[in-house]
């Protein structure tokens, strides 16, 4: 009888144990470096990630891609962060490339603008101020008003750096918020400007470049000029991770990760 | 007995410590701005840093220029007291000589409340009202020149104009009150002597209430240096040399825009920024304490 009551006791704890223990609290910290551009992401990500898993820390540094792949390779970090493909050296190093999010950005115009297509080239000519009036892509005789973002932007440096007019730009105004910009150049004839995709509304027209139109699929489908990746590469497969690191990536491909990722304004990678 | 001499001396001690709070406060900022605000000058040079025009800070070769900077502070200020003074001045001598009872207390009124306005709604209007007046007239002026680089409309002239009016209740304020601490026997001199009204104004109680105009001065460049909202609101933001149609950043704004996302160097440049501007603060404090110390002697 006292045996009897004795395995009762026992298989009711297991279960106890079971259900609170399921799948049983990790503990320790991931390491994260790399990218500048992808703060807003990650910040956004490990608070969210640190509040539901409250074993696990994120450490996250920002000290640009090329720097954050180092840190991966040398093996100093978990992830290393970067805002571009890997370049092939990187990848025979062992770095293998998960992208989390894609970035757009969109150039846009206020709305009485008659032009809704600039090729790529044509567009790094207005930024480095050759070209300074929208007759000369075949709109109205206006003036063009460059508007950009402050340094250390990250959509100013990816901007510039994608169209490939880093540090040539001639700015008429820098603004220091996406919301500026788009305020600007939505009350200013003969204004363009450039800001994350995301926040793209109906009070200013978002233009084409070589003809491709600024849409999500557009980007996801890679034709878009002014989209790159963000990517939080491992040494290895995720597989071979880690299990703190297996429930970073969990997370980021959960509903919430994937909300997240939304609300910074970026792109979820098919 | 003694328990009065306790509250005696609990009251002194408070009076001391809050008198201590205040000099520490100056102290800390001070020693702050300077241990912050050093090493970049060390590590970018004292000339490349101010007296450079050229600001790439995430350049590939970053440059760190801030001359444009610096003299778009003195400009924009400079110009600003040039609009203001006369305004504020004869405002001034309205308010104590000329206005009867009811106008006087309409304008003071008025005075009263253009001082309490915020900064970031001076911006405001600025941005909405101010800049698409400017890119008309920036667009009349400049219309056959294909070099000229257009702004929209905000440059270093809507900012001087905003900075104009910010400046006035200070100036107002001051004047009115040293103009009217003109004991009323000098007048009665001038007067007496048959110089007329204007005449008593311009050559004898203005002159008499000179330091005290200065004061306001002084404080109206203090307050146009500081103000960093409004001007980030109307100015463009981009480091250019500091011409009227041309899209300008101050020392306030550039550390306003850019303090965000700014890190290693940059980050500290910025803190030299702000070492400057407090330097050229010191520097209005300093005329001031000088201009009322003259005032003093004088009257």
């Amino acid at each position: 009888m006292k045996k009897k009551i004795l395995a009762v006791i026992c298989a009711v704890s297991t279960m106890a144990f079971a259900l609170t223990g399921c799948g049983k609290e990790l503990n320790g910290t991931v390491t994260l470096a790399g990218s500048t551009s992808m703060e807003k992401l990650c910040e956004a990500m490990s608070e969210r990630f640190m509040e539901d898993n409250p074993g696990i820390t994120v450490t996250v540094e920002y000290t640009g891609s090329g720097a954050g792949l180092e840190s991966l390779a040398a093996g100093s970090v978990d992830i290393g962060n970067s805002s571009r493909h890997l370049k092939d050296g990187e990848i025979a190093a062992g770095s293998v490339e998960n992208v989390v999010a894609i970035d757009g950005i969109a150039v846009i115009t206020d709305k009485n603008n008659t032009v809704s297509d600039i090729s790529a080239e044509n567009l790094a000519k207005v930024y480095s101020g050759e070209i300074k009036n929208w007759s000369e892509l075949g709109g109205k005789d206006e003036a063009i008003v460059v508007i950009g973002r402050e340094a250390g932007s990250g959509t100013r440096d990816a901007f510039e750096e994608l169209l490939g007019v880093k540090d040539a730009c001639a700015y008429a105004q820098e603004l220091d918020s996406t919301g500026a910009v788009l305020a600007k150049v939505s009350s200013t004839e003969g204004a363009i400007g450039y800001v994350s995709l995301d926040v793209v509304d109906s009070s200013v027209i978002a233009v084409s470049i070589d003809g491709v139109e600024p849409t999500e699929e557009k980007i996801l489908a890679g034709n878009y000029l002014l989209s790159r990746p963000f990517v939080m590469a491992t040494k290895g497969d995720i597989d071979s991770q880690n299990d703190l690191v297996k429930a970073w990536f969990d997370y980021i491909k959960s509903d919430k990760g994937k909300d997240i990722i939304k609300k910074v304004g970026l792109i979820i990678p098919e | 007995m003694n328990k009065k001499k306790i509250v005696e001396n609990t009251a002194k001690l408070i009076f001391f410590i809050s008198a201590a709070l205040a000099i520490f406060a100056v102290c800390a900022i001070t020693v702050y701005m300077f241990i912050k605000g050093t090493p970049a000058l060390k590590e970018v040079g004292v000339f490349n840093l101010l007296l450079d025009g050229k600001w790439m800070p995430t350049a590939q070769n970053p440059s760190y220029g801030i001359f444009y900077i610096i003299l778009a502070s003195v400009v924009g200020t400079l110009s600003s007291v040039v609009i203001g003074v006369p305004i504020g001045l004869l405002t001034a001598v309205f308010l104590s000589e000329i206005a009867e009872k009811r106008m006087g207390s309409i304008v003071r009124g008025a005075v009263e409340l253009l001082a309490a306005i915020p900064s970031v709604i001076y911006g405001l209007i600025g941005m909405m009202v101010l800049n698409p007046w400017m890119y008309k007239l920036e667009k009349a002026i400049f219309s056959g020149d294909s070099d000229h680089r257009f702004t929209g409309g905000a440059n270093l002239l809507a900012a001087i104009i905003v900075l104009a009016i910010m400046i006035l209740p200070t100036v107002i304020s001051v004047s009115t009150s040293s103009l009217k601490a003109v004991p009323d026997h000098l007048r009665s001199a001038s007067l007496a002597l048959g110089a007329t009204k204007i005449q008593t104004i311009f050559k004898v109680v203005i002159p008499a209430a000179k330091s005290g105009i200065l004061t306001g001065i002084v404080l109206g460049i203090g307050r146009a240096l500081g103000e960093a909202m409004a001007i980030n609101m109307v100015a463009g933001g981009a480091v250019n040399i500091p011409l009227p149609f041309n899209s300008v950043r101050t020392l306030t704004t550039q550390i306003v825009s850019e303090m965000g996302y700014a890190q290693g160097l940059h980050r500290q440049v910025l803190f030299t920024v702000g070492l400057v501007l407090y330097i050229f603060i010191m520097i209005v404090n300093f005329i001031l304490l000088k201009a009322r110390k003259k005032g003093e002697t004088a009257g």
